[in-house]
């Protein structure tokens, strides 16, 4: 308790110190600041120029980083807030200020005025290809087969809520049918991703909700080329991960230098090879070596901010009735 | 004083927390769906503890009376699942009854069909194996609680075993399964985790999760609250009720010697033995697996694991030290003279939903500082009240034996204050302090509890760490550090153990 206190003291007292040096708060989910994560290359790369310092704030998942930031109201320090994605931006962009516009080469157009995309990815089943040779070419197929499969919770976690409405896009209103076909595949529904890929690692079923990046993951860091993804037909559901500006920061324009800088060739390469997932822009270099091994849907999936907050509730009731047969 | 004091300072806390986030709620409903998950909450938690206490007695009974190598390395190591992380425990549970698991295997060889771990039966069994240990090391207490004359006289008296289960055994559970069976209820009531990761589907929702949903997702504060208070009415009907049928024991006081009388031969003799190794078998398994797993990966470890475990183990150290204060002087005040209110606050923070008293807790603390800069006091503060239930329990039944036995005499030879707790409180109450002491240490090194809300720049603790390298692919890593923490938390709750042991027997 007594060196807790004391270390906390002693940390008010650094901030006070540094106190000429400006301060840009950034909150984030806490898988962003690990140290093998993208947080303290993004954090070094841009102290270097900016002449300030970045702190990072964490809050669990990106869901958990809106919360705190309603829990925070006008109270909030946070300057820029990095790990939304498009499922919680509609909710989320009361609290936003407009930022600039960044050129991208996302396979959508993306519009909103609040927020800059800094990475994205397809959600996709990922099997072991030494032990499934024909995986399912749909999600059609997939029902209609024997195969296991472990998902997320909609209710719990974001790729759980991305599955949830690529089902939605691609069936519509033959979603519920297509759930109760599903039923029989799913082994469990998982909190979060982390207990899914964890068990289909383990061996307890055949395929997992995840992205289409996962095998690139087990192949550049691992050495191990035994993940796919399966391409399925109807399309492949979005999940675009953006940060904005907040209206109560303090620093507006270290908040903007710190969006560009997360545009830049530097903190989008970090980013490939930490969070795993595509650039929002894709650097002069390219893509990493073992990319190019990953499928390519045909076709991309994804609603606007509005529609996916206005589909949610009602899907997930659906879901929730279809599963619960 | 300083009890009603500390009871309404923990029910301030736990009801104030859900009030907070009524104050700031915007609509107050609650949906079909979340009646369906008040109905299977109830249900899982309900068949968990018949379950995990109809295998308890029977177990308690086997290793109080059988002596044999190991028994005590075996009654320490039972609280192994108890200090594992949720997460760890279920992925060791899933490897072990899995799909792709030795008892499937063995299933499949004698061309049996494959049993499935998911569903409500795997829920329940996840729950037993949590609980189990727990509910047979709270009976076991309460068994060498029965003063060894007792027996002695029973034996001398030619009873039979039968007879001596009638006049002795009996009446002691009387006085403390309901409060075990409440007690695993109520943990049991709040899973999140295990609910549904081995529920197999949205069928298998609970109140937590429901909770959950609508703070992070909806952000429903309203629904949030009425779903706490929901569960917090549960808990203080069972706590009613669990009141209700308990009788108080009368056994009188004895010399404290521990059983040295023969054990029953034949067929009961084989059955003890039966009994425990299929329990050491269903408790080592998972444990085992968690092991193998970790054991490669130590080597590999990122650095920020030494950091993280720094703080998890201050954290853990010092709520510990907290709730082993405020639980000896609930308990003792409680066996001084019984009250209902104050029973009910010490097994509130059973039923409290962590998520709801973080967010609480933010909301109050909010105005004044910055919740980063209180990330471990609070964590602290959060992880004592929450195991302040265990070590209350563990201790009543022991610190009302020590009233009703010494305190006439204590009183009529003028032993008060400090030296009453010296010589004869502390000496007495040593056993299940020291094991109460180990079980929250290791309890708050296992929790992740508020500290993601309130996290900030102060560093991840160990589980949290955990769950970031697995949210990163790296589960080998992962399976290490868990490993550490496994390692840690039980590395302190056998100190504390130890510790208890050593002034009660000296």
């Amino acid at each position: 308790m007594k060196t807790t206190l004391l270390a906390a003291g002693l940390a008010t007292f650094a901030t006070t110190a540094l106190a000429d040096t400006p301060v840009l708060h950034v909150l984030t989910y806490d898988s962003f600041t690990a140290e093998w994560g993208p947080g303290p290359i993004l954090k070094a790369g841009f102290e270097a120029t900016c002449g300030c310092e970045v702190q990072f704030t964490t809050a669990g998942d990106g869901a958990a980083v809106l919360a705190r930031l309603k829990l925070d109201g006008d109270k909030s320090d946070a300057d820029v807030v990095v790990g939304l994605d498009t499922n919680l931006t509609a909710a989320a962009a009361p609290l936003f200020a407009d930022v600039a516009p960044q050129p991208n080469t996302l396979p959508v157009p993306f519009a909103d005025p609040k927020f800059v995309p800094f990475d994205w990815g397809y959600f996709a089943f990922v099997y072991d290809n030494t032990k499934l040779t024909t995986p399912p070419t749909s999600i059609a197929d997939l029902a209609a087969s024997n195969l296991k499969i472990i998902i997320e919770d909609p209710r719990s976690s974001t790729p759980g809520l991305g599955l949830l409405l690529w089902v939605k896009a691609a069936y519509g209103d033959g979603a519920a049918k297509l759930w109760n076909d599903l039923a029989d595949n799913i082994v469990t529904v998982t909190p979060g991703w982390s207990e899914a890929y964890g068990m289909f690692l383990g061996g307890e079923a055949d395929m997992v909700l995840s992205y289409t990046t996962s095998p690139a993951y087990h192949l550049i860091a691992e050495s191990d080329a035994s993940k796919s993804a399966a391409a399925f037909s109807e399309g492949h559901y979005m999940q675009i991960e953006v940060a904005g500006k907040t209206l109560t920061s303090k620093q507006p324009e270290l908040a903007d230098a710190f969006l560009a800088y997360l545009g830049s060739d530097a903190a989008q390469s970090a980013l490939i090879t930490t969070n795993w997932m595509y650039p929002a822009k894709t650097p002069a270099e390219g893509l990493p070596q073992g990319f190019e091994t990953l499928i390519q849907p045909a076709k991309s999936l994804l609603f606007t901010a509005t529609e996916a907050q206005e589909i949610r509730a009602a899907a997930i009731e659906e879901w929730q009735t279809a599963l619960s047969k | 004083m300083l009890p009603k004091a500390l009871g309404l300072g923990i029910a301030a806390l736990i009801l104030g927390s859900a009030a907070m986030l009524g104050l700031r709620a915007e609509s107050w409903a609650l949906r079909p769906a979340d009646w369906a998950a008040v109905r299977f909450t109830l249900l899982q938690a309900a068949l968990s503890a018949v379950l995990s206490l109809g295998l308890a007695v029977p177990l308690a009974r086997a290793l109080f009376r059988r002596r044999f190598v190991g028994r005590s390395a075996l009654i320490r190591l039972m609280a192994a699942p108890f200090v594992l992380p949720v997460v760890v425990a279920v992925l060791g549970i899933v490897t072990i009854f899995g799909r792709a698991g030795p008892i499937n295997a063995v299933l499949e060889t004698f061309h049996l069909p494959a049993v499935s771990i998911f569903g409500l039966q795997g829920v329940v069994l996840a729950n037993v194996f949590f609980n189990l240990p727990l509910a047979t090391r709270m009976l076991l207490h309460g068994w060498q609680a029965i003063p060894v004359e007792r027996f002695r006289l029973a034996a001398s008296l030619g009873m039979p075993p039968s007879a001596q289960l009638r006049h002795l055994e009996l009446p002691m559970l009387r006085a403390q399964a309901p409060a075990i069976a409440l007690v695993i209820f109520l943990i049991c009531l709040a899973s999140f985790a295990i609910a549904l990761t081995l529920g197999g589907g949205p069928r298998a929702s609970t109140i937590e999760l429901a909770i959950y949903q609508a703070l992070r997702f909806e952000f429903d504060l309203g629904r949030a609250a009425l779903l706490a208070l929901v569960q917090l009415l549960i808990c203080a009907a069972g706590t009613l009720l669990a009141s209700r049928l308990t009788l108080p024991p009368s056994f009188g006081a004895g010399l404290g010697r521990s059983l040295d009388l023969p054990a029953p031969h034949g067929w009961r003799r084989r059955g003890d033995a039966l009994l425990i190794l299929m329990v050491v078998l269903f408790l080592a398994l998972p444990l085992l697996a968690v092991a193998a797993k970790g054991l490669p990966g130590l080597l590999a470890l990122p650095l920020g694991v030494w950091p993280a475990a720094l703080r998890s183990v201050s954290v853990a150290l010092a709520s510990a030290l907290l709730v082993v204060l405020a639980a000896l002087v609930l308990a003792l005040a409680q066996a001084r003279r019984a009250s209902g209110w104050l029973e009910l606050a010490a097994m509130l923070p059973l039923a409290a939903s962590s998520l709801v008293l973080g967010t609480g807790l933010f909301l109050m603390l909010r105005p004044f500082v910055a919740p980063q800069a209180l990330a471990l006091p609070v964590t602290m503060l959060v992880n004592a009240t929450l195991t302040l239930p265990y070590l209350y329990r563990l201790l009543l039944p022991e610190a009302r034996a020590l009233h009703s036995d010494y305190d006439r005499l204590a009183s009529s030879l003028g032993l008060r204050g400090m030296a009453r707790l010296r010589y004869l409180t502390l000496p007495r109450l040593a056993r299940p302090l020291g094991y109460g002491a180990g079980l929250a240490a290791a309890l708050s090194m296992g929790d992740l509890g508020v500290i993601a809300l309130f996290a900030g720049n102060s560093g991840a603790t160990l589980p949290l760490f955990v769950q970031q390298l697995m949210g990163a692919y790296r589960m080998d890593q992962a399976a290490a550090a868990a490993l550490v923490l496994v390692g840690i938390s039980y590395a302190l709750f056998w100190v504390f153990d130890r510790i208890g042991h050593h002034y009660a027997d000296t």
